[in-house]
């Protein structure tokens, strides 16, 4: 073996090795030898960070000298729903000041959860020549003039993706910063923009750019444009409508339909604010070939989900708010066979009654109809065990299963029951499951099931759910797979975390918030793991100035080679070697 | 790693590496009990606004059952909550317009509907008799003359305005909360100012 490997040149090797792109597989080949290693990281062109304070940029920069995209992710993943606080961390600026030094041919850049600064998004633009991707996933920090330095400088930009982030002090008028000479965009998401952008020079930029396949609106731009925008760009793949609202005239409507008709290569739609149902007619000669739909915005009342719902044979993504009801879900499961995916939103999740009739009944239907569902987001106030069972036998290859009852702790309704059994039936009829997010009464059983037959289980959500450690032991000890692991609100404390201590090493991170883990278990857990930063995030001021073994308000722990960071705010404490000595 | 750990009640690894406390000792975890110093309840993500009721469960430890607005939950992200709601455009066309009233020295704020008011004379009305007060005349150059009140407004530049000045329409489209002013401090708005 040795000999054959010494008897390749590198330049087959490598060539070799440029067919393989996933890091699992190259890391596995950077393992076999030495020889083997030095070329691979030198040929290495795409790197993914799940975890920024997992590794510094410098430690990468010496490993990988010749990367050409990065894909970094900074805060975790319950800060989506506010529950990290503002300025934990997250901060790019480090990463892209190395990296513009060190990847001068730095071609793609995709950040999620992190906090970008105009500063950052200037420093991007004047430092990587040949710049093509930036994807702002979920991104907050930065304002419309760090775009306008991209826009002005990057010239061979493709993609500008701001996908849900949140941009500062809005202004439209950055998007003619993009000089006229500018041609190559290919894809441009502004979903996310709260304010105007400047219609004329937003309809030049889409007319000069012929390879454009993916323009994403944001809702400012109102229904009365959307025509001119289309018919400069017939090519369009993915479409974000941005308001699709206007007084009924049968003028507009026309000059609207007429401009979806000849988009013929439309395949994904999503925006649609504010609908008028009198303007829907005019997407209909389109949706049989739509495979995207994303109604999650759209204020449309079931009967008019229904009669588009019903031509869109070809969907294989549905989202959509719960006004489609049971009622929009059958008529979804019948018409819709090459369903995929599905994610229900809730109209009015604060509301103590409800205000549509969308229950675990819908969700049974469409198990039955599509046979190909394998990712499901459900939010709905009522479920049972029986349908949770029946759910996860018409559904084996599920591979993402999201179910939230909007009233924590809510049993089984017609058994009144905890829903242990159903979420058991689902995690071992569902082999392939991956994601899983637990939600009404649940007690330690439920996690018994997971520890014993999530064995494929990368990531779990759990609120409030479970009566004692044991639960939380037996995700720990039996989910062999687990990387990310997210809890809140559950009575789980020091036992099952001291326990498994090592399996914290095995995974990217664990997440607990009002929870019941003492000050004194993370010390304990800091000086143990030195490959951990156990980080005691806490609002009411220093752990120390309360009694040990009171709770910890938060707790983020996550492996890391890079030690405690630098960058930590006033309310979070990084559990190292010294720490005991330090609090003592 | 070992396959015998028997759990019936609770967890029994003692031969794991790591627990709180010395070896030799077996430590009682109480954990709420010793929080009480600290002013803040130790769990304070529940909201708990009914004076501790307790839980289903038998746990010790768990928080009460959460009513509507814990923090984070319904799991949804702020982007979607806030595009349910109406656009800043349409503020007119909607049927209701709450703002907050607060009077200095009252123990605590009211809540009036503008769109249920003509125009300022019913809205001043209604504020004497919600407060019990009197407001004097109005006058451009003067302000309210002849009482130690003053109604002001916040705009929506995050300016203390004197309720009066602007056409009643464009009042309402940038007033966000109310205020009664109360001695200097209102005499101050009504003099030339």
């Amino acid at each position: 073996m040795l000999r054959m490997a010494r008897s390749l040149p590198e330049e087959v090797l490598e060539h070799v090795f440029s067919f393989i792109h996933s890091d699992k597989d190259r890391n596995a080949i950077s393992m076999v030898c030495k020889s083997w290693y030095e070329i691979e990281r030198w040929c290495r062109r795409r790197i993914f960070v799940g975890n920024c304070y997992a590794v510094n940029p410098s430690m990468v920069i010496r490993r990988f000298p010749e990367v050409r995209s990065v894909e970094l992710k900074g805060k975790p993943h319950f800060a989506d729903f506010n529950l990290v606080p503002d300025g934990w961390g997250g901060y790019v600026y480090p990463w892209i000041a190395a990296m513009a030094n060190a990847y001068p041919w730095l071609e793609e850049i995709s950040l999620k959860r992190m906090v970008v600064t105009d500063e950052t998004l200037e420093l991007i633009a004047k430092s990587f020549k040949n710049f093509k991707v930036l994807v702002l996933s979920s991104c907050e920090g930065f304002s419309t003039d760090g775009l306008a330095a991209i826009a002005a400088n990057c010239r061979n930009l493709r993609q500008l993706d701001l996908r849900e982030s949140e941009v500062d002090d809005p202004s439209g008028h950055w998007l003619s910063h993009f000089p006229d000479s500018f041609t190559s965009l290919v894809s441009l998401n502004i979903s996310c923009l709260g304010s105007e952008v400047n219609f004329s020079a937003l309809e030049h930029l889409v007319g000069r750019c012929p390879n454009l396949r993916t323009l994403r609106l944001n809702r400012a731009v109102p229904l009365d444009r959307l025509a001119n925008i289309l018919r400069r760009a017939p090519q369009l793949v993915e479409l974000g409508a941005g308001t699709y609202s206007a007084e009924l005239r049968p003028d507009v409507f026309s000059s609207i339909a007429g401009a979806f008709s000849g988009c013929k290569e439309l395949k994904s739609l999503s925006g649609f604010w504010d609908v008028v149902p009198g303007y829907l007619p005019a997407i209909y000669p389109i949706c049989s070939s739509l495979t995207s739909l994303n109604l999650s915005y759209a204020t449309i009342q079931s009967p008019d989900l229904v009669k588009l719902v019903s031509q869109c044979q070809s969907l294989q993504r549905l989202w959509v708010l719960d006004y489609i009801e049971d009622i929009g879900l059958e008529a979804l499961a019948a018409f819709c066979k090459d369903l995929q995916e599905l994610r229900v939103f809730p109209s009015e999740p604060f509301a103590l009654e409800p205000n549509v009739s969308l229950t675990e009944q819908g969700l049974v239907s469409v198990s039955e109809g599509c046979l190909k569902l394998h990712s499901v987001l459900y939010f709905c106030r009522q479920m049972t065990n029986d349908a949770l069972v029946t759910i996860a036998r018409n559904c084996p290859k599920m591979t993402r299963f999201r179910l939230c009852i909007i009233e924590p702790r809510t049993p089984d309704y017609i058994t009144l029951q905890p829903l242990d059994d159903g979420f058991g039936a689902i995690v071992e009829h569902c082999k392939d499951l991956r994601r899983l997010s637990l939600s009404g009464l649940l007690t330690d059983r439920v996690f018994e099931y997971i520890g014993t037959h999530a064995k494929k289980l990368e990531m779990l959500s759990v609120a409030f759910a479970g009566d004692s450690d044991l639960g939380l032991h037996h995700v720990l000890y039996g989910c062999e797979n687990l990387r990310k692991l997210e809890i809140r609100d559950c009575p789980f404390g020091d036992k099952a975390l001291l326990a498994n201590a090592a399996k914290l090493e095995t995974m990217r991170s664990l997440w607990m918030s009002s929870c019941s883990v003492s000050f004194g278990a993370c010390k304990l857990l800091g000086q143990k793991m030195p490959r951990l930063n156990i980080e005691v995030i806490d609002e009411r001021g220093p752990p120390d100035s309360r009694p040990e073994s009171c709770p910890v308000e938060k707790l983020y722990i996550y492996r890391t080679l890079a030690g405690p960071r630098f960058d930590m705010p006033g309310f979070v404490w990084t559990m190292d070697e010294d720490s005991a000595l330090r609090f003592s | 790693m070992e396959g015998v750990v028997t759990y019936e009640n609770d967890l029994n690894l003692k031969a794991t590496e790591l627990r709180l406390g010395l070896p030799g000792t077996e430590r009682n975890q109480e954990q709420a009990v010793s929080c009480a110093r600290n002013n803040k309840r130790p769990l304070p993500e529940t909201g708990d606004q009914n004076g501790g009721a307790k839980a289903k469960s038998d746990a010790p430890n768990t928080p009460p059952a959460p009513k509507a607005h814990t923090v984070g939950w319904p799991p949804i992200r702020s982007y979607r909550k806030n595009s349910l709601q109406q656009p800043k455009q349409t503020a007119a066309e909607s049927s209701v317009m709450y703002v907050k009233v607060s009077m200095d020295g009252a123990p605590y704020l009211r809540k009036i509907d503008l769109k249920v008011y003509q125009g300022y004379p019913e809205l001043l009305k209604a504020l004497e008799n919600m407060f019990k007060f009197t407001i004097g005349e109005y006058s451009e150059r003067e302000g309210y003359k002849g009482s130690e009140y003053a109604p002001t407004y916040e705009d929506k530049d995050g300016d203390w305005m004197l309720v009066g000045d602007v056409p009643w329409e464009m009042f309402m489209s940038s007033c966000k909360r109310l205020r009664i002013m109360k001695g200097s401090e209102a005499r101050g708005l009504g003099c030339g100012v």
